[in-house]
């Protein structure tokens, strides 16, 4: 039997939406640090205004280095194609405005990065647009939370921060029997450790800024489409399955088929929302991006070496990690994430919240800050931070205990890591 | 849009443009497996310099009703009635791979409805690898993804799409994964069996074939054998280019089909 001849996951991490630079010779990805660009003619313009033809007009739609990323996460992600934003909440943003208007409603589990639930909690219903949360593990709960004015159901693909495995291929199966998509935010797994399209989710967003940067130096997002949901399968999408007077009348379904989401989101969103990523960060984010594969394997291991140490630790209370067997997803883990299930873990530290707050304040390598996804290993206690918002009732919904630290491992040497935690943690019973 | 014809709704892209019966009309035809979103680079600039554009679905694909037609000279029947229930003259025909076939079968059975010719990634015969049509028989998602593999020049798989974001590959096989069960097998079939035969000499109309110097599908070799047999040819060559050029290579399959269709 012959196999399809597809370039591999590692050669398109180096190469997918880049040639040489015809006029230049350069190899690397140039950086267009332009706003705009000159046109042939007047034809040529008006053709490229009207979607006649591709081209760049303005960098606030697109531009050729960023183009290069974005053609790069979808070739990884097996998108039909991708559009990048100025952040991972923008790319959120892009997406639910893309697919929705006011009196939709999103189904979403409650197990989810702290900056989302905020905005699908208290931002988006002031545009109408509501969310009901849910237990990302409790398949009659997403079913009974559908409504009639429901457009997508969301999660992440490793809850955050109790890294809850989402059974992609379970939820898309009840999205689409709802003649609903399925978005998924792919931040903490990547498309090294999981490829979601590939399990039958609709939408993939990332938080570009964490591994697949990896280096904490620049701000970025990404929708990928997976040019598998038929928008116009039903009367739900309207924004691509009717005529958009935007575009004199344009029917993105109609004309675009398989990519009418990334067509929209670009030509509307981008155009009148203007999250659009700068040239520079794009690429420094391809950067990282090269080196993905490499890096996410070291990641995987040194958060195995981390679990031994902490499950082994008298200051530790608990352990929480797919990896360990006694993670109610370790089998799911198994299955969906063969490569690892990524490397942020969260643990408990004995003596509550004056212990784990004695333990952030003396690690001395690990970084305490709010982002996750870095080369350098991150601590941060959560409910002081990233979901203080949160109401008690919210954050207990939520799996965050007032003794939860979050650890995103780095690509230190983890014998460092692991000295650095140990000495962290005898500080931390000395209170 | 939609139409209908022989009872069944004819779903087409028209470039988001309302016809206008004034204007010529031209028909695309897609290939096996897939439907009228293969075209999404050319129908709108084809709508904005002076055609009528019906990218259409055949029978049982992409939006349109109605089965898959399991022949060639079936596909070209139907084409030739659909042209005459629009009733806006004969049509200039544009065919890529199957849909090539078609339009040569229509041409030559058809002469009324044709009244000229653009045929991209064309041979006399097509062949289809037995593996492949084993897979599509099974409606496994390897046939999508050995039909991707084989359709593509080496550049197409690494870069190259002018419009920004979207990435070749992937497009591609989701657009052939979107096929109902059996209709690639349909298309395959129908394709394999195919043998032009001396239709190429029944063609009074002008012609352009458009070959791709990597087409795999149809092998520039194999065109030349059906460019000889054609008395009014015009054939351009694409350097680099495999069998979905007008993916691969949008903005010259726009100018190529403007200078052909004027």
């Amino acid at each position: 039997m012959v196999d399809p001849d597809y370039l591999k996951f590692d050669t398109l991490s180096l190469h997918a939406g880049q040639e040489p630079d015809p006029v230049t010779g350069a190899r690397a990805v140039p950086i267009y640090q332009t706003t705009s660009y000159s046109f042939v003619d007047t034809e040529q313009a008006a053709g490229l205004f009207n979607l006649e033809q591709p081209g760049h007009i303005y960098s606030r739609i697109s531009n050729p280095t960023v183009a290069v990323l974005e053609e790069r996460i979808a070739a990884l992600e097996g998108g039909v194609g991708a559009v990048c934003t100025a952040s991972g909440m923008a790319a959120f943003h892009l997406a639910a405005a893309t697919i929705m208007s006011a009196g939709n409603h999103v189904v979403a589990s409650r197990n989810i990065y702290g900056g989302t639930h905020n905005m699908l909690n208290l931002t988006m219903p002031r545009f109408g647009i509501t969310t009901t949360f849910v237990d990302p593990r409790d398949p009659e709960a997403w079913r009974a939370a559908i409504t009639a004015d429901t457009r997508v159901l969301f999660a992440e693909t490793l809850g955050n921060p109790g890294i809850e495995v989402l059974d992609v291929p379970l939820v898309a199966e009840i999205a689409h029997e709802h003649g609903l998509p399925l978005m998924v935010d792919a931040t903490f797994t990547t498309p090294y450790l999981m490829k979601p399209i590939d399990l039958g989710a609709d939408i993939v967003m990332h938080s570009v800024t964490k591994f697949m940067g990896g280096h904490g130096i620049a701000l970025g997002g990404v929708i990928v489409d997976g040019g598998r949901f038929d928008w116009a399968a039903n009367e739900k999408f309207p924004t691509l399955s009717q005529p958009y007077d935007g575009y004199h009348g344009i029917t993105f379904a109609e004309e675009y088929g398989h990519q009418a989401l990334s067509m929209r989101a670009r030509a509307e969103g981008l155009r009148d929302f203007g999250a659009a990523m700068s040239p520079t960060n794009a690429f420094l984010l391809l950067q990282g991006i090269e080196t993905l594969p490499l890096r996410m394997k070291r990641h995987v291991e040194n958060a195995i070496s981390v679990i031994d140490f902490l499950e082994t630790n008298d200051a530790v209370a608990w352990v929480s990690h797919p990896s360990v067997t006694t993670h109610p997803d370790h089998d799911l883990a198994q299955r969906l994430l063969p490569k690892g299930a990524g490397s942020i873990l969260s643990f408990g530290v004995v003596g509550g919240r004056e212990a784990g707050r004695r333990f952030i304040e003396n690690v001395q390598l690990a970084s305490h800050l709010a982002n996750v996804g870095d080369a350098k290993t991150l601590v941060l206690h959560p409910a002081s931070t990233t979901h203080q918002q949160l109401s008690a009732e919210d954050l207990t919904a939520a799996g965050v205990g007032e003794d939860l630290i979050r650890l995103s491992v780095g690509l230190e040497d983890p014998e460092d890591i692991i000295a650095d935690l140990s000495r962290a943690l005898r500080a931390s019973q000395k209170g | 849009m939609n139409f209908e014809c022989r009872g069944e709704v004819v779903n087409y892209a028209t470039g988001g443009v309302a016809i206008n019966r004034e204007l010529p009309l031209v028909v695309l035809l897609h290939g096996a497996g897939m439907d009228r979103t293969v075209w999404s680079q050319q129908t709108r600039y084809l709508a904005h310099h002076g055609f009528a554009v019906m990218a259409v679905d055949f029978p049982g694909h992409g939006e349109s009703g109605g089965m898959p037609l399991s022949s060639v000279k079936e596909m070209a029947d139907w084409v030739s009635e659909f042209i005459a229930e629009v009733d806006m003259g004969p049509a200039r025909l544009i065919g890529h791979s199957m849909g090539s076939l078609v339009s040569l079968e229509a041409a030559a059975h058809h002469p009324e409805s044709v009244e000229r010719l653009v045929l991209l990634g064309t041979a006399p015969a097509m062949p289809v690898h037995p593996d492949l049509l084993g897979a599509a028989e099974r409606n496994e998602v390897l046939a999508p993804q050995l039909m991707t593999s084989w359709a593509h020049g080496t550049r197409a798989h690494i870069a190259g799409n002018p419009t920004p974001g979207l990435w070749m590959r992937s497009g591609c096989q989701a657009l052939l994964e979107r096929a109902k069960d059996d209709v690639i097998f349909n298309d395959l079939m129908a394709c394999n069996a195919y043998e032009a035969g001396d239709v190429a000499a029944m063609i009074t109309c002008t012609t352009t074939v458009v070959v791709g110097s990597e087409d795999k599908m149809t092998p520039p070799r194999a065109t030349a054998h059906l460019v000889a047999g054609l008395s009014d040819v015009d054939l351009k060559h694409l350097d680099g280019v495999g069998h979905m050029m007008m993916i691969e290579v949008p903005d010259r399959i726009r100018e190529i089909l403007l200078s052909a269709l004027r």
